[in-house]
């Protein structure tokens, strides 16, 4: 199960409304085990395509030394599909490499940039296993 | 003095879970073989063919490899390389 703050998942749909017709891709940071999704990093899609994405290389290091430094990990990993449904590709599994990491999908093929709901799946992506888990969107993130 | 070699989640099932672990080697090559003598597997993980493979990052002192030469990159005492898988996908 995921959960998440609604002011993360705003931000998270934010972003990938923006980026529509790209896909967008970020992630959520966290302390390290502590299943926290706290700290949004939007990250550039250096792919810029609507059907692909990467982390720029330079920017995915600067990244995972900010959360090493911080003693955090990504908890979450997000990524905006613009003209399919939210669930995982054959490339998304394939290329999945964070298997503590809960894999967000956002579907922004019914409303694009606009206004109006979206899909938001979550699903845990393990030795090219996924499995989909609910997703619990709660007004803040209990006290640590 | 040797090499710092940084270990993402993913791969850490071949050093028995170490974030860091430490090789040698006077190019990326060389402590690719290096880093396989003492943690069988690894090396099928970074390369394929004979080459990086295309969604593994390799930085040494931040720089990402495919930069600075690839798998014949030099290395220097004391140098640190980071890997970090890509974080790719599409649909």
């Amino acid at each position: 199960m995921l959960t998440i703050d609604q002011a993360t998942y705003d931000a998270i749909v934010r972003h990938a409304k923006r980026d529509h017709p790209d896909e967008a891709c970020g992630i959520v940071a966290g302390p390290e085990g502590s299943d926290r999704p706290e700290r949004v990093v939007e990250m550039v899609n250096a792919a810029g395509s609507p059907t692909f994405y990467e982390f720029d290389s330079t920017e995915l290091l600067e990244l995972y030394k900010q959360m090493w430094d911080r003693d955090e990990e990504p908890v979450v990993i997000y990524h905006s599909h613009t003209a399919t449904e939210a669930y995982p590709s054959r490339t998304d599994i394939g290329l999945a490499s964070e298997p503590g990491a809960h894999y967000v999908l956002v579907s922004t093929r019914e409303h694009g940039n606009n206004e109006g709901p979206v899909e938001f799946r979550s699903y845990r992506i393990v030795d090219g296993e996924v499995t989909e888990e609910e997703v619990v969107v709660v007004p803040a993130l209990p006290g640590a | 003095m040797a090499i710092e070699v940084r270990i993402p989640t993913i791969l850490r099932t071949y050093t028995d879970g170490e974030k860091a672990v430490a090789g040698e080697g006077a190019s990326l090559s060389a402590l690719i073989d290096d880093l396989e003598a003492n943690h069988p597997g690894i090396k099928d993980r970074l390369i394929d063919n004979g080459d990086l493979r295309r969604f593994v990052n390799v930085y040494i002192n931040d720089e990402d490899v495919r930069f600075i030469g690839g798998l014949e990159a030099q290395l220097s005492d004391g140098d640190q390389v980071v890997v970090l898988p890509a974080v790719a996908g599409g649909c």
